[in-house]
């Protein structure tokens, strides 16, 4: 973080103390500084500023009861006095209510700051870069490593990005429902997106989309929420099985399935079942109860193929795409065995597929998974295998 | 706040849309305009002749210029606008999509200069 000094005679442990609330809380600080405040960069300022005066005052003062509120209303009033010494005077409008219950719109302010960042009027790239630094709190040097671009065009696309919330009235607010199922479907592809670009290069990555797709799965507990929170804990369960020594990709059928996350499986597992439950079915569902057939299985050769299948049936009917094509073909292939005549037509299509969908941006890591989970054959495979780092480029930039 | 929504649209496809068609756009015009006079969204509105009446002036180091024709070519042309006051930029979204023109055209909103701020 960067609480930049500490007060000369602060012992260790309470800075250990004041870092560690900031990376519980600083976030959800700075969502509603931001609602008090209706400015994203004045509520930057303010947060910085509420924990400098932590630094300074808690030695003395002690930690108090509720350190977020202290925060919150410390940094409101860092801000208005900012406003009053630059502008002389102050517009009504910066001088916010003071209510005790604003403090019970904590957790509806991290909402709003999600579905602000991923406003379908601002552009992907910018959605992806505005969560990053607003909702995970990344850095722009840290945001352009993992996207492969430099921190002066991510900083630029965030400055754009805040520009046009302020200028187009961009507002601060939870869609209303009838707006919901499109604007939550910006939001789960973001949170995809940084959770399949962290998968592959970066684990801190993956794990802050796991923390937004369980803040999202407490507030929010639409099926397909729940669904994206357990695709992406099933896929993050094989994470220590997925690479060898070396750091080459472990097919699924080799991989040692001992080194798969238990926990992380039973969590994924369950939030299948009650999503399930709902009897309302969207594709991040149904890849995840795949996910979670393979996680139940101890071998390939175990594996429920015909179950595999059905999902990928239904998934096909719903989203229809040369992936999930590909992927049925294999599976097909998988649950008809190696002398089933199916193989040989799953091959030709599955080339067929890759080299018609290279074009398609939408080949991700978990078509990945899947598509390594089926034996198609060895020489195709290969194939495949040599052209997967120009299917699944790493930078979303380019996207 | 305000709004303009600016209408784009084909000139061309327009001379070959069925007699019965353009009375029903014009109807649909109509309700639209009423409607959002009655919720107070409303500012202005006009629609434009075609582009083939339009001129584009210029002045370069105090020298008139004028071409015929609009600024730039593009497959769809400026047709009209709406001027109106929303609350943010999701009121404004939503009134510009029940605009008629944007079920075959589209429409540009820009939040307009707010001199206060």
């Amino acid at each position: 973080m960067g609480l930049g000094r500490s007060a000369p005679g602060v012992g260790q442990d309470l800075i250990d103390t004041i870092e560690s609330v900031y990376r519980a809380e600083s976030r959800r600080v700075l969502a509603t500084l931001i609602r008090l405040l209706g400015d994203f960069d004045l509520a930057e300022e303010a947060l910085q500023e509420a924990f400098a005066a932590a630094v300074e005052k808690w030695p003395t003062e002690g930690i108090p009861s509720n350190p977020r509120a202290w925060l919150v209303s410390t940094g409101r009033f860092k801000a208005i006095d900012r406003l009053r010494r630059s502008q002389r005077e102050v517009s009504e409008e910066h001088d916010v209510p003071q209510a005790a219950a604003e403090y019970k719109e904590v957790a509806d302010d991290e909402l709003r700051l999600i579905f602000t960042c991923c406003h379908p009027a601002l552009s992907p790239d910018a959605q992806v870069a505005l969560t990053l630094r607003e909702v995970c709190g990344l850095t722009t040097e840290e945001i352009a490593r993992a996207f492969l671009t430099t921190a002066p065009t991510v900083a630029q696309r965030i400055v754009r990005a805040k520009g046009k919330i302020k200028g187009a009235g961009i507002p601060y607010e939870v869609p209303a429902l009838s707006d919901l199922p499109e604007r939550l479907d910006a939001v789960l592809r973001v949170v995809y997106l940084v959770f399949n670009e962290g998968y592959r290069f970066r684990h801190d990555l993956s794990g802050e989309a796991i923390r937004l797709g369980r803040l999202l799965a407490e507030l929010l507990p639409d099926p397909e929420v729940l669904g994206l929170l357990a695709l992406m804990l099933l896929h993050d369960s094989r994470r220590a099985a997925r690479l060898s020594v070396e750091g080459d990709i472990v097919l699924l059928e080799e991989q040692d399935r001992s080194l798969w996350d238990r926990d992380e499986i039973a969590e994924g597992v369950a939030l299948v079942e009650r999503a399930l439950a709902s009897r309302r079915v969207g594709p991040y569902l149904l890849q995840a109860a795949i996910a979670a057939v393979h996680a139940d299985a101890t071998s390939p050769a175990k594996t429920d193929w015909y179950e595999i299948v059905g999902l990928y049936d239904v998934l096909l009917r719903m989203d229809p795409s040369p992936v999930v094509e590909l992927n049925r073909a294999a599976a097909i292939a998988m649950r008809d065995g190696p002398a089933g005549c199916c193989r040989r037509h799953a091959m030709a299509s599955s080339t067929l597929l890759l080299s018609s969908s290279r074009r398609q941006r939408r080949l991700r890591l978990p078509w990945r998974d899947a598509y390594n989970s089926h034996s198609i054959g060895s020489s195709a495979r290969k194939r495949t295998n040599n052209r997967l780092p120009r299917l699944v480029p790493g930078s979303l930039v380019k996207r | 706040m305000k709004y303009l929504c600016l209408i784009y649209q084909e000139e061309k496809q327009e001379a070959n849309v069925p007699r019965d068609e353009i009375q029903k756009a014009k109807a649909d015009y109509w309700a639209f305009t009423e409607d959002i006079k009655k919720t107070g969204n409303y500012v202005g509105s006009h629609g434009l002749q075609h582009t083939d009446t339009a001129t584009t002036v210029r002045v370069r180091n105090g020298k008139l210029s004028t071409t015929d024709g609009p600024f730039a070519e593009t497959k769809e042309q400026l047709g009209g606008y709406f001027l109106i006051d929303a609350k943010d930029l999701n009121e404004a979204i939503s009134i510009a999509a029940r605009i008629p023109s944007a079920k075959w055209g589209s429409v540009e909103v820009r939040p307009v200069w707010d001199k206060t701020s």
